[in-house]
């Protein structure tokens, strides 16, 4: 992780770098719930599921506790320039950070159902791929907020529009399979919100990266197309 | 180095301004303008040069022997270092409160009325109009309507300070330098302070030196960071306590400074 200056304030020092730490270990526990939420829905694998809808409380956790240190770290320091944007930051990522939980939570939940139910030839290929994918991007965006590197967070962001590609791909072969087979609309409905759940990952990862700009740079990104922010951010033409 | 100035009406700008305490060079070469009608804070470590700015404004430096300023500093297009400046209609137009309050060892009602004196001649029922503004405008008024006869000097410390307040405003400023004026206070009568101080930016122009950085923070519109004698940022407030462009100001606001 990229050192902070230091503080005159050793302690105040130490509770930035703890939150930090903090986030991070919250993002390496969402990031197993996924990659365990899709593998047992690959492998038909109900208990694997189980675990992770019974171990989504401890992401929730970890948000009220970190969010309880940013409140305390206001109060008491009163935060300005970096270390302000640093406990907003942090603050935002782990509403999102949760907000993926969830899905990963939802995603164990419709492999418990479709563990119960016939399979397709491909058996979910499409969702193996796509998971993978937003996996990958919320590593990443991670990597880059320990790093503090906006680059790497501009390439995540950029990421997120092929996500959005393989999402419309997988609906359209869905809404192919209910047409032909009306009897499968039930089994299709649940690959359905579970390609919904990896595409709102894919976005909450990139709303981390958002904050990562912010965090480095001051300059709130939101709601600014991806031209914008690498013409702004990284400079480029 | 040049700053940008505030995008708003400016009522004095300082221009190239160096200051020398005999051969210590104090201040180099500031530029900055001071918006109207708003609060510009001087924040920076002791010994930066925050308070010497502060006091080039009125001249109060020509009380000491060997200390001299060059430069230029614009009130209305002239230059108050010029040695053709009315010191005492300066200090009239400039009026400052400092960190220990200085109520005179008379009653309430002459520590304001002895300063409007000094300036105009008025009969006794426009002086206590005078004097009964002067003091509704420092919020003050109300504790002490009915004890304007009493000592100055028996009021509280944050009282006092906000009489100092009611005496500088009561001569009709255009201007008001406050050096440090809530570091002697408590909590409360240090908010009262910083309350005051947003009622009066509608009708002076502020300057605030101050240690105190969340007080910056609070009452400021524009601040500027000083440190050796230099100003290293200016800026509005809202951007140097959450994206300053420097690393000495980020160094500084957020305690990482020494």
């Amino acid at each position: 992780m990229e050192p902070i200056h230091t503080h005159i304030s050793r302690q105040f020092n130490a509770e930035l770098e703890d939150i930090r730490t903090r986030v991070l270990q919250m993002g390496g526990l969402v990031e197993q719930q996924i990659g365990n939420a899709i593998a047992a829905l690959m492998a038909a694998d109900t208990t694997l599921a189980e675990t992770v809808v019974t171990e989504d409380y401890k992401v929730n956790k970890l948000e009220v506790a970190i969010d309880e240190e940013c409140s305390q770290i206001i109060a008491r320091r009163q935060p300005a320039a970096g270390d302000l944007r640093l406990v907003v930051a942090v603050i935002k990522t782990i509403t999102d950070l949760e907000r993926i939980g969830d899905e990963a939570e939802k995603i164990a939940r419709m492999a418990v159902r479709l563990a119960a139910e016939e399979r397709p030839k491909n058996n979910y290929l499409e969702i193996q791929a796509l998971g993978n994918h937003v996996r990958g991007m919320v590593r990443d965006a991670l990597d880059a907020f320990a790093r503090l590197d906006i680059e790497a967070a501009v390439r995540v962001a950029r990421e997120d529009e092929q996500v959005d590609r393989e999402y419309d791909g997988i609906m359209r072969q869905m809404i192919t399979y209910m047409m032909e087979d009306p009897r499968s609309i039930s089994r299709m409905l649940n690959v359905v919100w579970a390609a919904r759940a990896l595409e709102r990952i894919g976005d909450h990862a990139c709303n981390i990266c958002e904050y990562i700009i912010y965090l480095v740079k001051g300059k709130d990104v939101r709601h600014t197309s991806l031209e914008q922010i690498e013409k702004e951010i990284l400079g480029k033409h | 180095m040049n700053n940008t100035a505030p995008a708003v009406a400016s009522r004095i700008q300082v221009r190239n301004l160096s200051f020398y305490y005999g051969q210590y060079h104090a201040l180099k070469n500031i530029n900055l303008d001071v918006a109207t009608h708003k609060v510009t804070a001087f924040i920076g470590p002791s010994g930066c040069g925050k308070s010497t700015l502060l006091r080039t404004f009125n001249r109060m430096y020509e009380l000491y022997p060997g200390q001299r300023a060059e430069g230029e500093i614009l009130l209305d297009g002239k230059n108050v270092l010029s040695p053709r400046t009315d010191l005492f209609r300066l200090r009239a137009r400039i009026g400052m409160v400092f960190q220990k309050p200085t109520p005179f060892p008379m009653s309430i009602y002459e520590n304001i009325a002895f300063g409007i004196r000094l300036y105009e001649k008025i009969g006794k029922s426009a002086m206590d109009e005078r004097v009964e503004s002067a003091l509704q405008q420092a919020a003050l008024w109300n504790e002490v309507k009915d004890k304007l006869k009493q000592s100055g000097m028996s009021l509280s410390g944050g009282q006092q300070q906000r009489l100092c307040i009611a005496r500088a405003i009561a001569v009709k400023p255009e201007v008001v330098l406050l050096d440090e004026p809530a570091s002697a206070l408590d909590p409360i009568s240090t908010l009262k302070i910083e309350e005051l101080i947003y009622e009066l930016k509608k009708n002076y122009t502020l300057v605030i030196v101050t240690h105190n950085m969340q007080q910056a923070a609070r009452v400021s519109d524009f601040t500027a960071f000083m440190y050796l004698g230099e100003l290293v940022e200016f800026a509005e407030t809202n951007a140097i306590f959450t994206n300053p462009s420097k690393k000495q100001t980020e160094d500084y606001i957020t305690g990482r400074y020494g």
